[in-house]
Parts: structure tokens; C-alpha cells; sequence
């Protein structure tokens, strides 16, 4: 009798897919970029950008100073004037020509984007890229239609713009600052994070490619004093900051008294909701969207989880089941779901609020998984038995740590996620559209998501109420903060 | 017989729809342009400010609540209100300030079409500033203003009256509650608003009407954590800025209202600045 050969066994690991980098062409230093031109910083400082996920030095970056901002701040006035004169439809086909530039060099942004900051190939190019694009196709079509956008009300550009820009998502907010700024006929000067300038960089040079009138888009990379002698310089109009509430209103008291428009888009700590009439999996899914897309990196991330009581045990288990599944790792693995920290200063700020939440008497789970030997790294964590004055609960973490705290009632859900000084985002997880459009209506928070979570579009206006900033940016919202109308 | 005594009006603070003393109990008096004593006002105080701004957080959700129409409404019985005390109120620049009086009908004539103008606004706010966002997934996602929540008014010394409509009417058509700081030199007019809004339906505590001294007052407003923006048509530079830090401690939107600005052309610009924009997305199919 014939023996059945012993069957192979199957395994599900994934094996390692890593993106190539091959075809990125990277300098080994880059200086300011004014006047259409690279220029060595006449602050004479730079400073290594590193990749967080090895330690490795990319590249060698300014760090633009006072003078460097004075010079560009020069350079920018007298090309605003030029830029604002061109028939509108002009200036929206450059916008058109660097969304297709943007598009054209995507799988390169996205590696860059990755390599700098950090994050998952996936999210670089799956959402970060496309969307940068798509925010300048946006604009570049409202350039000569920005008085139906204003509600017919005549306008004007402001003149020299000052944009702010953080970490967490590089190239995408460059474009939402710099599309709708230049298709109203300002000039801009842009200032990326320290730790994430490349994809900036790389802008710059889609911008020469575009053949942009050279001074109408700066970018300055330098580090927190070069953003703060950029908001203080003179001959600025207009500023726009997207980071910290703390540095937000920083800008905001330091240009008291000063004829100079703001807008704001800060920090948050926003509640995902799940009603015990939602379908549990699918806000599962969502809550792991919510909480650990870009590590938690986000400002409107789903940090604090609020479920109600008779549901609470089964979404705890269900997300803690599907958390183990999270794969962390290197970013350029197409696999990978959460990458590394974006740097060492964050991952201590992660660690210190994270601390404070077992000390307080949270309870907290944090996955099992090999961390990598280099770079800065942690793994999704979940906090259980949280009150709502834990600093866990209060303040934002900006990583992948979820805290999770139980309602009885609709009005005691409404009630604790309103409950914060922040009031950027919202999500609530019901099968019930009634429920879920009272509930949104009376959320305190820019944007609310029902049954989904960390959706973003170009025509979709995006920004906070409260301690969250002001301001929106997307969709004919986003253009306002951009003219003044008289 | 004896010439009849004429029967004088006791100036109070509208607070929580409430005509009241200050909790402080002093007064200031209230001069003519001549130096002529005309009046006592009840002075307020910073603990009257705090009293306001709760009064007035408590009100705004109702308010907010209404519908845009009846909203309108209550604004359009308010300018039907002062229209009826037009001459009353022309009467008192006149007198007090020592206005001319053409200039002074046209003044109180502005502050009702100020208020007409703004009755309007209620229920086109969503068109103008919202809609639906044709994103590229599928959702339904739509943006929609609401009103930001309680806000701090500082009004012009003159003119007094109209600087105050143009400064309250868009915050309350945008559905906000307000605590506004009156004319320091004129206050009479301001407190008399009090009574137009009182017979027009505008819920108790919906508007706030504070006079006293503007220095004492408005950083006390400025610096309410729990006020969500300022309108400051002061026209004062170094009040201006220090508003502008205080609002900076709890990112308070702060909307300038230069001299002479005219409320109807810079209807959009204050009405925006005193909403916040909610985006809303809802799946469609799964």
C-alpha cells in the first residue's frame, strides 16, 4: 500500500517586500532654495537629515537663518507682484503642470517621503503622494475661479506667505499649504520640519521643472528658530502653521497688534466613538485606522476611544486580537503597517506620556513584536481602564497609543468627547444614520467621520474648533485664508 | 397745580435677559458732551463679566438650536423694535453727544438696516460658506458653518449705538451667544439696545450687554478661557494687541473692526471669522 507523500506545510509569514530605492537620486546636501535657485544658507549652518528607521545620515540640509528669511522675504515681494499680475488661468497651469510633476515622480516622493519621516511605503504612496497631487490639481482649477469661491466678493492675494509645515505628513502639507497660497497670487516661503525636508526639497526642484517664476516658492529648511524669525519677519502678510497647539499660539501672541492674517492648525486629541448598535468589526478596523495609521503621527488621530459600556468587553478583545496582527517594521516594506517612530525626541515624548499613564493606574498592553536593533520604535499600545483625567486621555501623544474609556448614554458620549480644550476631529461608529447625524451636529470638531475614520480630499475642508486652531484648508474654505476680500 | 415730576430711568446691565445692577455696586455717571450730569450707569466689574460669559454659554446652545428661519426672525423684530425707537435713539445722540441731528437718524437708521441685513444671513450662511464636497471615494461629505460659540464684543466709542449692532448682529446671526462691552463714553444707547432685543424674542442670555470701564472690562473679556472669540471695534491700537495675546492663551479667533468699517460690505469676513466649518463624512453603500 502506497504511502500519501506527507504533505507540505503552509505557512502565512510574509516574506520581506521592500521597495527599491534604487532610482532615488538624492544630493548629499541641499541648501536654501530662493529665487528658483539652491544657494548655501547664509546662516552657514546645516544639519543631517537621518532616517529614523536606521539612524543613517541621507543627506546634508540647511538650516536657513535670519538672514537667509530677510533675503527671502526680499526675493519673494518682488515676485508676488509679477505672479499676481498673470492672467489667473497662467498661474493655474503652472499649478497643473507641478500636480503632474508630482504625479510623474511619485514613486520617488514616496521612497523619500518614507526614508525621511519614517512612515510605511503603504501610506507614502497610497495617500501622502496622490494626495499632495490632487491638492494642486484642486487649486490649480480655482485660480481663475476664486471669486466664485468667495461668494462673488472682490479680493486680493496677501502678498508674501509664510508656511510652517510639521513632520508628520512632509509633502502633503507643503501642497496644502503652497497650492491654494499661490493659486490666490501670493508668493510663499516654506519652512519644512528639520527631521522631514527632503520631499520639500524635491518640490523645490518640480518646481524648476515647472519653470515657475523663480522667488514665487521659497523653501527654507531649518529648525524651530528658523520658523520662529520667519512668523517675526518683516514684510509678511499672511501666516500659516500647521503643528503644536503650543507653538500655534506661540505665532498667534507674537503677532499681536500686527496687521498679518493667520491660520492655525494644531493639536488635537479626538474621540472615536463606537455605539453598541455599530457593526463591531468594521470599527475595529477603524479604530486601528483611527489610532495607528502614520504611528499615531497624526494630529487628528483617533487617540481617545470612547465605547459603550455593553460593547466595551467585545471591542477590547476584537481590537486587541487584531492590534497583534500589526506588522512593524521597515518602512519600506510594502507589509509593513506601522513604521518608525519619526524621531528620537518624539519616541521620548511617546515614552514619558505612556509612563504617566501606568503611573496614573491605566492599565496598558503593548503587542508583542520584534523592534529593530536601530532607529526609534514602538509598538501599538493599548490603555484600558482610563479615566478621563489621565494625561493619557487629555493630552495628545502623537504615536500609536490608544486610550480607551466607556459611556452609558448618546448624551455621555457627546458629552466626554466635548470634553477636551482641543476639537479637531470625530469618529462615530453606528448603523444608525439618525443617530450618527445627531451626534455629528453635536460633536465640537472640524471634521466628523461616521463609520470611517482619517479620510482626507482636497474639496473637503479640514480643520478645528477650539484649542485645534483656525482656519480651514481644502475645497473653496481653503482659499479664504489666502485673499483678502473686500 | 404743580409741574409733574418726571419719572428717570435707573441705567442697568442686561445680563442673562435680566436688566441688573453690577455685582459691584458702584456707578459711574454719565456726562453730555457739555459736561452736564445726565445719568448714573451701574458700573460693571470683572466678577459681572464672568456672570456673563456663563450666562451667555448657557443660552447658546438653545440659540444655536433654532432654526436659521427663526433665528432671521428674532433679528427682523429686533430691527423692527429699534426702527420704532428710532427717534428715541437719534434723539438721545443728539443730546448727549451732541450729535447733528440728520446725522444721528442716519446712524440709527444704519444700525436697523444693519439688523435687516443680517436677519437675511441666517438661513444662506450654508450655501455661501458650505456645501457638498464631491470627494473622490465614496462618501457623502459636506461642510457645514456653525456658530463658534461665545463671543466677546468690544465695542467703539462711537458711534455707539451702530458700532454695536454691526458688532453683535453677525455674531448672533451666525447663531453665537455674546457678552459685549458698550460704548465707555456713550453708554446710554448700548444699555437701551438692551430693551429693543428684550421685546424681540432673543432668548435671555443670547446677548449681553456690559457698560463700565473699558480698561478694567475688556482684558477681563480677552482673558475668559471660556470665550471662544473676540470682536474687538474698539479702533484702540494698544487694546487691540494686548487682546490679540490675551486671545493667543486659548487660540481665540479675534475679528478687527477698523473705524469706519461698514457692517454690511464686511458682512462675509466677520460672519466666517465667527463660525467654524465642520466637515462631515458618511459612507455611501458599505
Amino acid at each position: 500500500m502506497a504511502v500519501a507523500p506527507e504533505r507540505t506545510r503552509l505557512t502565512w509569514d510574509y516574506s520581506p517586500a521592500p521597495e527599491s530605492a534604487d532610482h532615488v537620486r538624492l544630493r548629499d546636501a541641499y541648501g536654501v532654495f530662493v529665487g528658483g535657485e539652491f544657494a548655501d544658507p547664509r546662516s552657514g549652518k546645516s544639519a543631517p537629515t537621518v532616517n529614523p528607521a536606521t539612524e543613517a545620515k541621507i543627506a546634508k540640509v540647511a538650516i536657513a537663518g535670519e538672514e537667509d528669511v530677510a533675503h527671502a522675504v526680499k526675493v519673494a515681494r518682488e515676485a508676488q507682484r509679477k505672479w499676481a499680475a498673470l492672467p489667473a488661468l497662467e498661474r493655474g497651469k503652472y499649478l497643473f503642470r507641478i500636480a503632474r510633476l508630482m504625479q510623474e515622480r511619485a514613486r520617488e516622493l514616496a521612497i523619500v517621503e518614507t526614508m525621511d519621516g519614517g512612515k510605511p511605503i503603504r501610506e507614502s504612496r497610497d495617500i501622502d503622494i496622490p494626495l499632495a497631487a490632487a491638492h494642486f490639481f484642486h487649486y490649480a482649477g480655482w485660480a481663475d475661479k476664486i471669486g466664485y469661491g468667495i461668494a462673488g466678493r472682490e479680493h486680493r492675494p496677501h502678498g508674501v506667505v509664510a508656511q510652517i509645515v510639521p513632520w508628520n505628513f512632509p509633502l502633503l502639507m507643503a501642497a496644502w499649504k503652497l497650492a491654494p497660497a499661490l493659486a490666490c497670487g501670493n508668493a510663499a516661503i516654506l519652512k519644512p520640519a528639520d527631521t522631514t525636508p527632503l520631499t520639500a526639497l524635491l518640490l523645490a526642484e518640480i518646481c524648476q521643472e515647472a519653470e515657475l517664476p523663480p522667488g514665487v516658492v521659497s523653501i527654507l529648511p531649518g529648525n524651530g528658530a528658523t520658523g520662529a524669525a520667519l512668523v517675526r519677519a518683516e514684510g509678511i502678510d499672511k501666516v500659516a502653521f500647521t503643528g503644536s497647539t503650543a507653538v500655534g499660539k506661540d505665532i498667534q501672541a507674537a503677532l499681536a497688534g500686527r496687521d498679518v492674517g493667520l491660520t492655525l492648525e494644531l493639536g488635537g486629541k479626538s474621540a472615536n466613538i463606537v455605539f453598541e448598535d455599530a457593526s463591531i468589526d468594521q470599527a475595529v478596523e477603524g479604530i486601528v485606522q483611527g489610532i495607528f495609521f502614520n504611528q499615531g503621527h497624526v494630529c487628528c488621530a483617533g487617540s481617545r476611544l470612547l465605547v459603550q459600556e455593553s460593547v466595551a468587553e467585545q471591542v477590547e478583545a476584537k481590537l486587541w486580537e487584531r492590534m497583534q496582527k500589526l506588522r512593524l517594521g521597515d518602512p519600506l516594506d510594502k507589509n509593513t503597517d506601522v513604521g518608525a517612530v519619526n524621531s528620537g525626541e518624539q519616541l521620548t515624548r511617546i515614552e514619558t506620556l505612556v509612563a504617566a499613564g501606568e503611573d496614573e493606574g491605566a492599565t496598558r498592553r503593548t503587542i508583542a513584536c520584534d523592534i529593530p536593533e536601530r532607529g526609534h520604535w514602538f509598538a501599538p499600545t493599548l490603555f484600558t481602564e482610563v479615566s478621563p483625567v489621565h494625561r493619557i486621555a487629555v493630552e495628545e501623544i502623537f504615536g500609536p497609543v490608544v486610550s480607551m474609556l466607556t459611556f452609558r448614554t448618546q448624551a455621555e458620549a457627546i458629552e466626554k468627547a466635548n470634553n477636551s480644550k482641543y476639537g479637531l476631529a470625530a469618529g462615530i461608529w453606528t448603523d444608525k444614520g439618525g443617530k450618527a447625524f445627531e451626534v455629528a451636529a453635536q460633536l465640537k470638531a472640524g471634521v466628523v467621520w461616521q463609520n470611517t475614520y482619517n479620510h482626507f480630499d482636497p474639496t473637503a475642508a479640514f480643520g478645528g474648533y477650539k484649542e485645534s486652531g483656525f482656519g480651514r484648508e481644502g475645497g473653496a474654505a481653503g482659499l479664504r485664508p489666502y485673499v483678502r476680500v473686500s | 397745580m404743580s409741574p409733574r415730576l418726571a419719572v428717570r430711568k435707573t441705567y442697568k446691565l442686561y445680563v442673562g435677559g435680566a436688566f441688573a445692577r453690577s455685582e459691584s455696586g458702584r456707578h459711574d455717571p454719565v456726562l453730555d458732551h457739555e459736561g452736564s450730569h445726565v445719568a448714573n450707569i451701574t458700573r460693571a466689574s470683572r466678577k459681572d463679566v464672568r456672570d456673563a460669559v456663563k450666562k451667555a454659554r448657557g443660552a447658546q446652545p438653545g440659540w444655536a438650536a433654532k432654526t436659521a428661519y427663526n433665528r432671521g426672525q428674532v433679528l427682523y423684530r429686533a430691527a423692527e423694535a429699534l426702527e420704532q425707537r428710532s427717534a428715541e435713539f437719534a434723539q438721545q445722540a443728539v443730546d448727549l453727544r451732541g450729535a447733528k441731528p440728520a446725522a444721528a437718524r442716519d446712524e440709527v437708521a444704519a444700525a436697523v438696516d444693519v439688523l435687516v441685513h443680517y436677519a437675511g444671513w441666517t438661513d444662506k450662511l450654508h450655501a455661501v460658506l458650505g456645501g457638498v464636497n464631491p470627494v473622490a471615494a465614496p462618501f457623502l461629505s459636506f461642510s457645514s458653518p456653525e456658530a463658534t460659540g461665545v463671543v466677546g464684543v468690544v465695542a467703539p466709542e462711537e458711534p455707539e449705538l451702530l458700532g454695536l449692532v454691526g458688532a453683535i448682529a453677525p455674531a448672533m446671526a451666525a447663531g453665537n451667544a455674546v457678552v459685549a462691552i458698550c460704548s465707555e463714553r456713550w453708554p446710554l444707547a448700548g444699555l437701551d439696545l438692551g430693551e429693543v432685543l428684550a421685546v424681540s424674542d432673543v432668548p435671555g442670555g443670547v446677548v449681553n450687554l456690559l457698560a463700565g470701564r473699558r480698561e478694567e472690562l475688556a482684558p477681563a473679556l480677552g482673558a475668559h478661557r471660556d470665550l471662544n472669540a473676540i470682536v474687538d471695534a474698539s479702533g484702540d491700537a494698544e487694546l487691540g494687541e494686548r487682546l490679540d495675546v490675551l486671545a493667543a492663551e486659548t487660540v481665540k479667533r479675534v475679528v478687527r473692526i477698523p473705524a469706519g468699517s461698514d457692517a454690511v460690505d464686511d458682512s462675509l469676513r466677520r460672519l466666517e471669522a465667527l463660525t467654524e466649518l465642520k466637515t462631515a463624512w458618511h459612507p455611501i453603500g458599505a
